[in-house]
C-alpha cells in the first residue's frame, strides 16, 4: 500500500508534469516511436500479407518467417543494431519494427487466407476481378483478424518501447531506468503504472475498432 | 570467436539460467492455466471472465511485472523469482485462452460415449479429455515458449542474470561478438525448447498416426474373421 503510494505521490507531483523530462513530454515520446514503429511495420506486413493471403504463393515462407522473428530477442537486436550503428532513434526502429512484423503479417496473411472459398468463388462469378475480390470480399470478411493480428503488435510495440530508454532514448521508459541507477522506486513504479494505463488504452481503443469493424453483414450472419 | 573461446564457461552459466528461467514458468504456467481453461470451456459465465481476464494479464507489460514483483513478493528487485513469476503470469495469461479452445474442440459425442460406459468425471478428464486436447495445448504450449523465452533477456535490464546479460554487457563494453552469440544462442533455445514440445506432443497423440497408417488393413481381416 504505501509504496503504491508513493507511485501516486509521484504521479501526482506537479513537478514531474511540466518541462523536456515531464510526463505529458515523455509519453509523447513514447507514443511518437510507438507509431513510427507500427507505421514501418504496417507498411512492410499488411500488402505482403494481403498478396500471400490472396494468392496463396509464399505462405510457407510466411510462416517461417513469422516463426523466426518471434524467436529473436528484441533487446538483442537492440543492442546489436546500436552497437553497429550507434545511438539515435534509428537501431530502436529497426527492433522494434522487426518484433511488430510477424503479429501483424500472421494476422493479414491468416485473415485473407481462411475466407471461406465459396464467397470468393461468387466475386469471382459476379464479375469481379481479382483486385476487386481482394479489395471487396476477402478484405472486409478478413478485416476483424487483420486488426486483431495488429492490436497484437500495437501492444508489444508499446510495451517494449520501454526498453529503448535503456539505450538513453526517451520515453516512458526513461523514470524506470534512471529511477532503477538511484534506486528510486516510486519513479520506477511511477513509471510502470504509467505504461500499463498506456498499453491498456491502446488495446481497449483498437478492441473497440476491431469490434467495430465487423461489417453489418457478417453481423447478421453470425447467431 | 576471441571472446566465445576466453568466456565459454560464463555463456554456458548464463544459457543455463536463461533455461531455467523459461521452462519453469512453462511449466507452472500450464499447471494454473489448465484447470482453470477446463473450468471456463464448460461455464457459460466463467468463460468470458476467465478469457478477458487472462487477455488482459498480457498487456501489462513485462519490465512492469519485473519492477512491481519484488515489492509484492517482498524478494530483491534482481531476484531470478520475479522474473519466473512474472513469466507464468504471462503463460497462463496465453494459455488460458489456447487451452480454453483445446478443451472445446474435443468432439461431445465422445464424451457422452465415454460417459455411458461409465467413465466418472474425474477419469473421463484424464482419460479422454486431456489426450484428446493434446494437439491444441500443445500449439497453446509452443507459442508461450517462444515468447518465454525471448521475455526472459528483458530481466537483464533490471539485472537478472539470463543471456540477456551478454545484450547488455555486450553493449556496455563494446564486444559485437558477445550479443551475436547471446541472439544465436536464445535462437538455439527457442527452436530446441520448440522441437521438444512438438515431440510431446506427438507421443502423446500415437492415436492420430496409427489412425491414418493401417486402416484398411485391420478392418478387412477382422471382417473376414467375423
Amino acid at each position: 500500500m504505501s509504496l503504491f503510494g508513493t507511485a501516486l505521490s509521484w504521479l501526482t507531483d506537479p513537478e514531474n508534469w511540466s518541462g523536456a523530462a515531464g510526463i505529458p513530454a515523455r509519453l509523447l515520446e513514447h507514443l511518437a516511436y510507438s507509431g513510427i514503429t507500427m507505421a514501418l511495420a504496417l507498411a512492410v506486413a499488411v500488402p505482403l500479407g494481403l498478396w500471400v493471403g490472396h494468392t496463396g504463393r509464399g505462405s510457407g515462407l510466411v510462416v517461417g518467417l513469422t516463426g523466426a522473428l518471434r524467436a529473436l530477442p528484441t533487446l538483442g537486436l537492440l543492442t546489436l543494431f546500436t552497437l553497429l550503428l550507434g545511438l539515435g532513434l534509428v537501431p530502436p526502429i529497426i527492433a522494434l519494427v522487426l518484433l511488430a512484423i510477424p503479429p501483424i503479417l500472421s494476422g493479414t496473411y491468416a485473415g485473407i487466407a481462411n475466407v471461406s472459398p465459396a464467397l470468393k468463388d461468387a466475386g469471382t462469378a459476379m464479375g469481379m476481378t481479382g483486385g476487386q475480390v481482394l479489395t471487396r470480399v476477402e478484405l472486409p470478411n478478413a478485416l476483424p483478424v487483420i486488426l486483431g493480428g495488429i492490436r497484437n503488435a500495437a501492444l508489444q510495440v508499446v510495451a517494449t518501447v520501454t526498453v529503448v530508454a535503456y539505450i538513453n532514448l526517451g520515453g516512458l521508459g526513461r523514470y524506470l531506468i534512471d529511477g532503477l541507477a538511484v534506486r528510486d522506486y516510486s519513479r520506477m513504479l511511477g513509471s510502470v503504472v504509467l505504461v500499463a494505463v498506456l498499453a491498456l488504452a491502446v488495446d481497449a481503443a483498437l478492441a473497440v475498432a476491431q469490434r467495430l469493424s465487423t461489417s453489418p453483414g457478417l453481423r447478421l450472419a453470425s447467431p | 570467436m576471441n571472446w566465445t573461446s576466453r568466456n565459454w564457461p560464463y555463456v554456458l552459466e548464463l544459457t543455463g539460467a536463461h533455461l531455467v528461467q523459461s521452462v519453469l514458468p512453462l511449466l507452472l504456467g500450464a499447471l494454473v492455466a489448465i484447470p482453470v481453461a477446463r473450468l471456463a470451456a464448460r461455464n457459460r459465465t466463467l468463460r468470458p471472465v476467465f478469457v478477458t481476464g487472462s487477455s488482459l494479464l498480457y498487456t501489462i507489460p513485462s519490465l512492469t511485472l519485473f519492477v512491481v514483483l519484488p515489492l509484492l513478493l517482498g524478494t530483491q528487485i534482481t531476484s531470478v523469482v520475479n522474473v519466473i513469476v512474472a513469466l507464468t503470469i504471462y503463460v497462463v495469461a496465453i494459455l488460458v485462452r489456447s487451452s480454453v479452445d483445446a478443451f472445446e474442440s474435443v468432439d461431445r459425442d465422445v464424451l457422452q460415449a465415454s460417459t455411458a460406459m461409465g467413465y466418472r468425471p474425474l477419469r473421463r478428464f484424464f482419460a479422454v479429455e486431456l489426450p484428446l486436447a493434446v494437439p491444441v495445448l500443445v500449439a497453446g504450449l509452443r507459442v508461450a515458449s517462444v515468447s518465454n523465452i525471448s521475455m526472459v533477456s528483458v530481466g537483464a535490464v533490471i539485472g537478472v542474470q539470463s543471456l540477456g546479460t551478454l545484450f547488455t554487457d555486450g553493449l556496455r563494453r563494446s564486444i559485437l561478438e558477445e550479443i551475436v552469440v547471446g541472439i544465436a544462442l536464445t535462437v538455439l533455445l527457442a527452436v530446441l525448447l520448440d522441437l521438444v514440445l512438438r515431440g510431446t506432443g506427438h507421443a502423446l497423440t500415437r492415436w492420430q498416426r496409427a489412425g491414418r497408417a493401417r486402416t484398411p488393413v485391420p478392418r478387412v481381416r477382422r471382417g473376414a474373421v467375423a
